[in-house]
């Protein structure tokens, strides 16, 4: 007994190193991420600014405490800020995040630091219901609903058709159904782009599939929030379970983490979240696969730290992404457009970087 | 003391058949450990000590037989009751994210913690405790992709140490390890049982059985083919059918027993 008992000094000793070393270490991190939201603060009132019809920062403070005393002035700068300019800003840092977010949490879940958030075909689910919506003529809202609806059928299809292969890695069996299914939505939607009007419906469908905030208004980042807001619930709370997790399945479990409940959760919060900002912003690539990748490298994989910096950072990059689209030409650019312009020389030099750690 | 008295056992198999769903690979295994003991099963590539070691922790279905722990049903034990109970060392693996080594022990902290906890300054205590008892407590803030498999190795025991289960189910942990680091894993083991907990671990090499083991299991062609003592089981006849090699097996004036293969003039 005598070797294997630590006396009350080794243990105090041992606490007071682990101490030290954890605020070496860890107390950097909590600086990134409150770094991280000062930018975001200070790009959101940039990019409230900045448009076609500028403002001034003294201007946009007037404006929200008049709004929050209920004394607006009804000025043209009120409405441009209140009802147009504010929403889009809103809206562009909750897709960011959200898309980020659920890119992280499906890059530990699937294991594989090269997954986005569509790899369960959420992107072309919520794709094929959108074009259905427009090919119908729908309302905004119709259109929206049918996304929402196709992005959350699709990866409970892809699922079932997970849970209905037995013997068979689980997490490769979704993967390849994730696949399948997606490019049968794809086929779906090429097939209703080749029956649409090519004047009125092609156009609205191309630009949809792309991604923009353009006609994004107070409204639909209402309706969008509480269901981002109750996917990332989850994710906060299972955030290191998460971790244990990626490990795969038989170490989780030995380690005493019911993983296919777990994966379940996870899947189900993370395609909540995308499914209900790509029926906002139509499909937006290659966010859910960089950020998180970028938020890993400053503050390293732990969920615990990964999950804000990334919901910051993709925040961040979307209203980046967003305030270039409506400015820098007279027509708005699509963001996938930009996403794409931006991401995929990124990626490279990821790769190329070769580089997994942190330090 | 003519008689010991009866020790329940901690985690025991009745006639327990394992392998997947149409292809079994061994059947009819009934053993016992019990707390303190040191187990160590033998057998050649592909005698499925792996799959054996994957049924008792409940990772793999039985496909005949039961699994009890501490006298409990395997399957009447939640994932996270099981998990306190015994602890998994796999073989040494590439992880995919490079998580710190403490984190990486640290989750073995996660069947103590609620659902929706993460682990306090306590946990990281004990884990930093558990990487001090194998000597790598220098490797703690080291992402776990960039040590070498035998660091990865001691960092996955220490995993183990910190998840307090009285049982330790260790899958070749010699293997990837260097003449040095196999020597501390052995000792390892040896402390541990003399602290109470029951460890079962598979080798292949029979010298570690002789320096560390209480009871030998040999398995081959799909079952035990012996059980008992280190000196009952490892015998040179039993050597030659399993692994088809002639070996002789001395005991030196310094008490430890060797067994060296013959190599050929």
């Amino acid at each position: 007994m005598v070797e294997g008992t630590t006396t009350h000094d080794e243990k105090s000793a041992v606490s007071i190193a682990v101490r030290r070393r954890a605020s070496a270490l860890e107390g950097r991190s909590p600086r990134i991420i409150a770094g991280l939201a000062v930018l975001l603060v200070g790009m959101m009132l940039a990019a409230t600014a900045i448009g076609k019809y500028p403002l001034s920062v003294g201007d946009i403070l007037a404006t929200l405490w008049g709004a929050m005393t209920g004394s607006a002035s009804g000025e043209q700068s009120d409405t441009v800020l209140l009802s147009i300019r504010l929403p889009r800003v809103l809206a562009a840092v909750l897709v960011g995040a959200a898309l980020a977010a659920a890119g992280a949490a499906y890059q530990g879940l699937f294991r594989n630091p090269l997954v986005s958030p569509d790899i369960l075909g959420v992107s072309s689910g919520a794709g094929l219901g959108a074009v259905l919506g427009i090919f119908l003529s729908l309302s905004v809202v119709g259109i929206q609903l049918l996304a929402f609806a196709g992005g959350l059928a699709t990866v409970g299809l892809v699922y079932v058709i997970g849970n209905l292969v037995r013997n068979r890695e689980p997490v490769l069996v979704l993967v390849l159904a994730g696949v399948v299914v997606g490019s049968l939505a794809g086929a779906a939607i090429s097939l209703l782009k080749i029956l649409a009007d090519p004047y009125d419906q092609l156009p609205a469908i191309v630009f949809w599939l792309l991604g923009s905030l353009s006609s994004t208004r107070g409204a639909e980042v209402w309706s969008a929030a509480p269901l981002v807001l109750a996917g990332l619930v989850p994710l906060v709370l299972l955030r290191w379970r998460i971790n244990v997790l990626s490990l795969g399945d038989e170490e989780a479990r030995a380690l005493g983490v019911e993983a296919g409940r777990l994966r379940l959760i996870v899947i189900a919060a993370a395609t909540l979240m995308t499914a209900s900002v790509v029926a906002v912003a139509g499909v937006v690539g290659w966010i859910g696969l960089v950020i998180p990748h970028l938020a890993r490298m400053l503050v390293g994989p732990n969920f615990n730290r990964l999950l804000p910096a990334s919901l910051l950072m993709g925040g961040a990059y979307m209203l980046l992404i967003d305030t270039l689209a409506r400015t820098v030409a007279a027509i708005e650019v699509p963001l996938g457009v930009l996403t794409a312009i931006i991401g995929a020389p990124f990626f490279l030099w990821l790769l190329a970087r070769g580089e997994d750690g942190w330090s | 003391m003519t008689t010991p008295a009866p020790v329940s056992p901690v985690l025991s198999a009745r006639s327990l058949g394992y392998g997947y769903t149409g292809r079994a690979i061994g059947r009819n295994v009934t053993l016992d450990v019990a707390a303190g003991e040191v187990v160590c099963l033998l057998g050649p590539n592909g005698s499925g000590k792996t799959t054996l070691f994957k049924t008792l922790l409940g990772l793999l279905p039985a496909q005949e037989g039961d699994v009890f722990v501490d006298g409990n049903p395997l399957a009447s034990l939640s994932r996270q009751q099981l998990a306190r109970r015994i602890a998994y060392v796999p073989q040494a693996h590439a992880a995919q994210f490079p998580y710190r080594v403490l984190d990486m022990v640290v989750m073995g902290r996660t069947a103590h913690l609620g659902l929706f906890a993460a682990p306090a300054e306590a946990d990281r205590i004990r884990a930093h405790a558990a990487l001090s008892s194998l000597g790598i407590a220098e490797l703690a803030d080291q992402p776990y992709t960039r040590i070498s498999g035998g660091q990865r190795q001691l960092a996955l025991i220490a995993r183990a140490l910190a998840q307090d289960a009285p049982v330790i189910v260790m899958d070749e942990p010699t293997a990837s390890l260097d003449f040095g680091n196999q020597v501390v894993v052995l000792r390892e083991v040896k402390r541990l049982a003399a602290r109470g907990l029951a460890v079962v671990l598979s080798t292949h090499d029979p010298d570690h059985a002789f320096a560390i083991a209480n009871r030998v299991l040999l398995l081959h062609d799909g079952g035990l083919i012996a059980q008992g003592s280190p000196h009952d089981v490892l015998t040179p006849s039993r050597l030659r059918a399993v692994y088809g090699v002639d070996v002789s097996i001395e005991k030196l004036a310094e008490g430890a027993t060797i067994c060296t293969p013959d190599y050929g003039t």
